[in-house]
């Protein structure tokens, strides 16, 4: 059987904040900053906005690219490191809001960044198994970086949803694998409000390490080389990264380009790079070869390979696109307004 | 208001489900046990266009209790394409954008929370577009 997207949707919060915002706060070189972690602005969610906020508009948007009537959803999954509950789940709520309740199975998954692509994953299997005619996976967060902290200047907010099914395709998935090791590179210990991670340990021994391995053995087990694809995108903590290992790999930048959304946009951990994905498949062309590896802290990544297929034509304009929800409409923030946003402000009960 | 009461309104406030009168076609939002234009007491669901225009709009400077954190917020009467006219929260507007007629669409948005460890309610707010 074959099996892929139906229906892609994104959504992104309208605020922003640039790094010398930021930098100033703190006394930081904000050149520095831009240079080393090739980054210009972030994305910050607005103080009614959180994950299942975000996921339902990604996930209207899929819907209308899908065509297809919520009640056919067999299975949504949420994956994320900003679940606005410690316990409930961020599906229900989603499901609930686009109509696929009740006959519907639902989770939401954690996997540091790459929880987004887990669901996407788990999905795509379920679809193949014949146990549901399609899956609705979502990664989206609203993470926070502790004021000061390097993550402060990356962490954003963003969605993207995917419909996976077995006909009507805007894009087959051809083949996928995951690649995963304990590593402690990032963490977030329950009830503490903001992760801690490894430094320059989360380089070469994670985000490298994880990302060129699964990415080499997929290439390996499709018998592809970078060549042959006309798009692929990683997972973009900083802009530097995701350009590296695809430059490490044989990816050459023009590959590249179209999904990397970091300078402009931050890290939307689960987001991220299957937010990169909607920038492509917004863009691509019936027959195009797009490649995707996540990469979630802990550690691990799940690569694609997908073919575009010739409904990807009717489907891109029936939702708003990527780099339209990227462009227009900002509203930057200073950085006081963006503490009081992100509810860094203690105020006396 | 109380999060069995706010559950109730799933249908209106997640998913913009209208009451249309069998009899004379008028849409409803929130759904009504008796058309106000032609008395008829049937009616059929239907999903809502996400969009509409600014009929009228406010600043609400002093918020009720549950919303003094938001405060102030813009407020406005919606009219939607398919007819029915709402009240709600006006988000994320930039410079220019609160005026009458400005062309709005409907998103999901928190409206409050029951305090840090209650409930969050979720609900529709107008975005200009
Ligand atoms: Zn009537």
């Amino acid at each position: 059987m074959t099996v892929g997207i139906v229906g892609y949707g994104a959504h992104l919060p309208r605020h922003r904040i640039k790094v010398e915002e930021i930098a100033k706060v703190w006394g930081a070189d904000a050149p520095s900053y831009k240079k080393g972690l090739e980054l210009r602005e972030k994305s910050v969610p607005a103080p009614d906005q959180d994950v299942i906020t975000l996921a339902v508009e990604a996930a209207r948007n899929a819907l209308a690219r899908a065509q297809i009537g919520a009640q056919e959803i067999g299975a949504v999954y949420v994956g994320s490191e900003s679940h606005p509950y410690a316990v409930k789940p961020t599906g229900t709520v989603v499901a609930e809001a686009i109509g696929a309740v009740p006959n519907c199975h639902c989770a939401d998954f954690e996997f540091a960044c790459k929880a987004g692509s887990e669901a996407m994953f788990v999905c795509t299997g379920l679809v193949k198994s014949g146990y549901i005619k399609y899956g609705l996976a979502i990664g989206a967060d609203t993470s926070q970086g502790a004021p000061g902290d390097a993550l402060e200047y990356s962490a954003s907010a963003g969605a993207a949803a995917y419909i996976m099914g077995s006909e009507n395709l805007v894009a087959t998935i051809d083949l996928q694998h995951s690649f995963m090791t304990d590593t402690p590179d990032f963490w977030r210990r329950e009830y503490q409000h903001y992760p801690q991670h490894a430094g320059r340990y989360t380089g070469e021994p994670a985000y490298f390490k994880h990302t060129l391995g699964a990415s080499k053995a997929l290439l390996e087990k499709s018998g592809m080389k970078p060549a042959d694809f006309d798009f692929a995108v990683f997972h973009q903590p900083n802009g530097k990264f995701p350009m590296r290992v695809g430059k490490m790999l044989g990816f050459k930048r023009e590959q590249l380009e179209t999904g990397w959304l970091v300078p402009l946009l931050g890290n939307t951990y689960s987001g991220a790079s299957p937010l990169g994905l909607t920038a492509i498949l917004d863009i691509a062309k019936p027959g195009n070869k797009i490649f995707m590896c996540s990469y979630g802290s802990g550690s691990g990544s799940d690569a694609f390979i997908l073919t575009v297929t010739d409904r990807i034509r009717e489907a891109q304009d029936r939702a708003v696109k990527t780099r339209k929800l990227l462009d227009e409409n900002k509203i930057y923030l200073e950085y006081g307004e963006y503490a009081k946003f992100r509810k860094k402000i203690l105020k006396a009960e | 208001m109380s999060s069995p009461r706010s559950w109730r309104h799933y249908p209106q406030r997640y998913r913009y489900e209208a009451a249309v009168c069998t009899k004379c076609g008028k849409v409803h939002f929130p759904p009504r046990l008796i058309c106000d234009a032609c008395k008829g007491r049937e009616f059929t669901t239907k999903t809502m266009a996400r969009t509409g225009k600014i009929l009228t709009h406010t600043i609400v400077r002093v918020g009720p209790s549950n919303f003094a954190d938001q405060s102030p917020f813009a407020v406005a009467v919606v009219e939607m394409d398919d007819g029915p006219r709402i009240t709600c929260q006006v988000a994320d507007w930039n410079q220019g954008q609160l005026t009458i007629g400005q062309k709005v669409r409907l998103e999901f948005r928190k409206i409050y929370d029951e305090g840090a460890s209650g409930i969050i309610n979720y609900g529709y707010k107008a975005v200009p577009i």
